[in-house]
C-alpha cells in the first residue's frame, strides 16, 4: 500500500534526498560520459568535447576488417536470449508443476538435487563441456551454447516455479478435476494462468541474463557467425592494434540500449510479481 | 442417485482418519455429515468425489462401482469451504468450465450458464470476476458450477461457514431449495447443527471417524443414542448432571435429589449415570421440583437463557418466555420435566 511520502514522513527528505545524490554523483557522471563520448571528441587530457561527431558509431553501417558484422551478432543474441527463455520457461514451468505437486517417486532427491545444481559454480564445468560439445559436435554453434546456458540457468527457474506453484490454493485443482477436466487441462487453463506474474519475471531474468551471458560464448561459440555482443564488446577491448575508446563505449551504449527499453515496458510485470496468485 | 459407503476406510500414511464406515444416501435425499473438527467429514467428502482414494472398502453411485474411478468419471458436483472459484476467470466462465472441457458448443454453453445463473439468482454478475463478489454471491457461482454438468451427487463442504448470519439464513434455504427443485442426491459436511436440522433429510453425526448415529432431525433431537450425539444437537446445549442410579431412581449428590426414572429400573444400585436435561425442560412447568441459585441470565429477545447452580455445584441451563422478575444471584425453585430427560451410562451409551 503505497502511501505518498509527503504524507507518511515525519521529517524532511530534502537532506536524504541531497546524500544520495552526492553519493551517486560519480555514477551518474560516468554514465553522461559513456554516452557524450561516443558522439564527440575531446582532446587528451581535457574533460570538455571539442567537436562533435559519429565516428564512433560507423561500426553500425560499416564491418571493420577482422570484425562480424555488428548486425549479426545482434541476430545472434536475439536468438540467445529469446531461446534461452524459451527453453526455461517451458522446462522450468512443467518441472515447477511437478516438483510442486505431483507425487513422483524420488522427489526429495531431486528437488535436494536441483538445490545443489543450483548452488555449483558452473565455470568449473566449462572445460568439461567444452570437451563434451566438441565431441558431439555442437562446439561453435549457437544450439550448443544456448542448451548449456539454459541448463545452467534451469535449477534456479524450476525452484522459482516450485515456489510460486506451492502458492496455488489446492482446492483450485480438486475443482478442475471433479468439474472434469484432465490433469494436463487443470495445469494449463486453471493453475498456470495463477503464476502468470512469475512466469513474465522469469521469462524476463532469463532474457536479461543470456542478454549479458559472456563466459559460455566467449569458451563455447567465439566464431564469427555465432559471436553474441558479449564476445563482440570484449573483442574490441582486446584489439591492441587499432583499439578505439570511443568505438568501445558505442558499442557498449548500443548493448544496453535494449535492456533498458525492456524494463521501461515490462516493470510493471516485475513489480506484479508479488501481486499475482489468488485471493480469498 | 444413491450413494452407497461400503465398509470404507481411510488412513493417511500410518494415521488411520476412517475406518470400516457404512453409509447410505437415499436418492433424491440431502444428508448432512455433522461432527466436530477433524472427525473425518472432509475425507469421506473427498472420497465420494474421487480426490482421495479409499484405503479399503468401496463407494457406489447407484449400483455402479465407482471406487477406482477418477473424479472426472464421477460426474459429482462439489461446492468447496473456500468455494475454489477460478481466480482468473470471469463469472460465466467459471461457471461454463465443467462444459467446456466436455467440448460443448459454445453456443450452448452461455445458454446453460444463462440458465444456470438465473436460478441462483445471479445473472447480473456473470461479466465480474470472484475478486469482485461478495461472499454470499461468491457461493452461489460455486453452486452454479457444481450445478451445471447435471450431476448425479451433490457435495458441500461447509458452503455457509464464510457468511454472515443473515445471509447464511438466506443460503440455507436457496440451497435446500436448488436441492429439491433438481431432486439431486446430496452431502453436506457442517459443524453447525442448526445448519444440519433445517436443511437436511437425515443427520449423521460422525465422532473420530466413526458414525454414531445416523437419522432424521428430530429422532436425533429426541432420541439421541449416546451422550455425544445429546451434547451435539441443540441450541443452547444440554446440560448433564452426574450422578448414580439407586432403586429405579437418578439421585444427585450426598442426600440430593431424587428421581424416579424409568429408564433407570434394573440398574444396580450405586451405578454412576448422568442425566441429560434439555433447557426448554427445566422451567416453570414440570414434575420434580430443584432449588438452585440463578448465576447467569441472558436474553435472547423472545427468551430467556439461565444458569442455575444446583446445592451440590452442578448446573442446569434453562430457557425461558422472557420474564423480568428473575435477576442473578436470585434463588428459585424450578421444576424438571423428568420424562424428557435422557439417561446415560457412563461410557456415554443412553440407557
Ligand atoms: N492429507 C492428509 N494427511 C494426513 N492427515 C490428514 C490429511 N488430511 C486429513 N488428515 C487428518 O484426517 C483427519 C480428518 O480430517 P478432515 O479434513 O476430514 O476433518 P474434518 O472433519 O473435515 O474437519 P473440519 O471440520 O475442521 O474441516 C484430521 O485429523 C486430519 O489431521
Ligand atoms: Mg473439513
Amino acid at each position: 500500500m503505497a502511501e505518498k511520502p509527503q504524507t507518511s514522513a515525519n521529517f524532511s527528505s530534502v537532506p536524504v534526498i541531497l546524500l544520495l545524490s552526492l553519493f551517486s554523483l560519480p555514477l551518474l557522471v560516468m554514465y553522461a560520459y559513456l554516452f557524450i563520448d561516443t558522439i564527440s571528441d575531446t582532446e587528451v587530457g581535457s574533460l570538455i568535447p571539442s567537436e562533435f561527431t559519429l565516428r564512433h558509431w560507423s561500426f553500425l553501417w560499416e564491418t571493420k576488417t577482422g570484425k562480424p558484422n555488428i548486425w549479426l551478432v545482434t541476430l545472434n543474441t536475439f536468438i540467445f536470449a529469446s531461446c534461452i527463455t524459451g527453453v526455461i520457461l517451458t522446462v522450468a514451468s512443467m518441472a515447477g508443476y511437478v516438483l510442486s505437486r505431483l507425487n513422483v517417486p524420488a522427489r526429495g532427491f531431486f528437488l535436494a538435487g536441483v538445490m545443489v545444481l543450483h548452488a555449483f559454480p558452473s565455470v568449473t564445468l566449462i572445460i568439461a563441456i567444452f570437451i563434451v560439445l566438441q565431441w558431439i559436435g555442437l562446439y561453435n554453434s549457437l544450439i550448443g551454447v544456448i542448451l548449456v546456458k539454459a541448463a545452467i540457468d534451469l535449477p534456479l527457474g524450476i525452484w522459482l516455479m516450485k515456489g510460486f506453484y506451492d502458492t496455488v490454493p489446492w482446492e483450485i485443482e480438486m475443482a478442475g478435476t471433479v468439474d472434469g477436466a484432465s490433469r494436463f487441462t487443470v495445469w494449463r487453463r486453471l493453475v498456470l494462468p495463477q503464476i502468470k506474474p512469475a512466469m513474465m519475471a522469469l521469462g524476463l531474468f532469463s532474457f536479461l541474463t543470456g542478454w549479458s551471458e559472456f563466459i559460455l560464448p566467449q569458451v563455447l561459440a567465439p566464431g564469427a557467425k555465432v559471436q553474441v555482443l558479449s564476445v563482440y564488446l570484449a573483442s574490441l577491448i582486446i584489439d591492441d592494434n587499432n583499439f578505439d575508446f570511443g568505438t568501445f563505449k558505442a558499442v557498449g551504449v548500443f548493448y544496453v540500449v535494449p535492456v533498458l527499453i525492456l524494463y521501461v515496458f515490462f516493470q510493471k510485470h516485475l513489480m506484479n510479481i508479488y501481486g499475482g496468485g489468488t485471493k480469498g | 442417485m444413491r450413494i452407497l459407503l461400503d465398509k470404507f476406510s481411510k488412513s493417511f500414511g500410518s494415521t488411520k482418519v476412517i475406518e470400516d464406515m457404512e453409509l447410505e444416501v437415499g436418492s433424491g435425499e440431502m444428508l448432512a455429515l455433522l461432527g466436530p473438527s477433524g472427525c473425518g467429514k472432509s475425507t469421506t467428502l473427498f472420497a465420494v468425489c474421487g480426490i482421495h482414494r479409499p484405503t479399503s472398502g468401496r463407494i457406489l453411485f447407484g449400483d455402479r462401482d465407482v471406487t477406482n474411478l477418477p473424479s472426472q468419471e464421477r460426474n459429482v458436483g462439489v461446492v468447496f469451504q473456500s468455494y475454489a472459484l477460478y481466480p482468473h476467470m470471469t463469472v460465466e466462465e467459471n461457471i461454463g468450465f465443467p462444459l467446456m472441457v466436455k467440448r460443448v458448443a459454445a453456443a450452448d454453453i452461455k445458454k446453460q450458464v444463462a440458465d444456470i445463473a438465473a436460478l441462483v439468482h445471479i445473472a447480473d454478475l456473470l461479466g465480474r470476476r470472484p475478486a469482485q463478489l461478495s461472499g454470499g454471491q461468491q457461493q452461489r457461482v460455486a453452486l452454479a458450477r457444481a450445478l451445471i454438468r447435471r450431476p448425479d451427487v451433490l457435495l458441500l463442504d461447509e458452503p455457509l461457514a464464510n457468511l454472515d448470519a443473515k445471509l447464511r439464513l438466506e443460503m440455507r434455504s436457496e440451497i435446500r431449495r436448488l436441492q429439491k427443485e433438481t431432486g439431486i442426491t446430496a452431502i453436506l459436511v457442517t459443524h453447525d447443527q442448526v445448519e444440519a436440522m433445517s436443511m437436511c433429510d437425515r443427520i449423521a453425526i460422525m465422532k473420530s471417524g466413526e458414525i454414531v448415529q445416523i437419522a432424521t432431525p428430530s429422532q436425533m433431537y429426541n432420541d439421541p443414542r449416546t451422550s455425544f450425539v445429546a451434547s451435539f444437537l441443540g441450541n443452547p446445549p444440554i446440560s448433564f448432571l452426574k450422578g448414580r442410579a439407586e432403586q429405579g431412581a437418578f439421585v444427585l449428590g450426598e442426600n440430593g435429589l431424587r428421581l424416579p426414572l424409568s429408564a433407570l429400573s434394573g440398574i444396580p444400585d450405586g451405578t454412576s449415570v448422568s442425566l441429560g436435561v434439555r433447557p426448554e425442560h427445566f422451567g416453570t412447568t414440570g414434575g420434580i421440583p430443584i432449588d438452585g441459585k440463578v448465576v447467569f441470565a441472558e436474553t435472547q429477545g423472545r427468551e430467556n437463557l439461565y444458569d442455575v447452580v444446583l446445592p451440590d455445584g452442578s448446573v442446569l441451563r434453562s430457557i425461558q418466555p422472557v420474564r423480568d422478575d428473575v435477576k442473578m444471584g436470585d434463588s428459585v425453585r424450578w421444576n424438571l420435566d423428568s420424562a424428557s430427560a435422557f439417561v446415560f451410562a457412563e461410557d456415554g451409551r443412553r440407557l
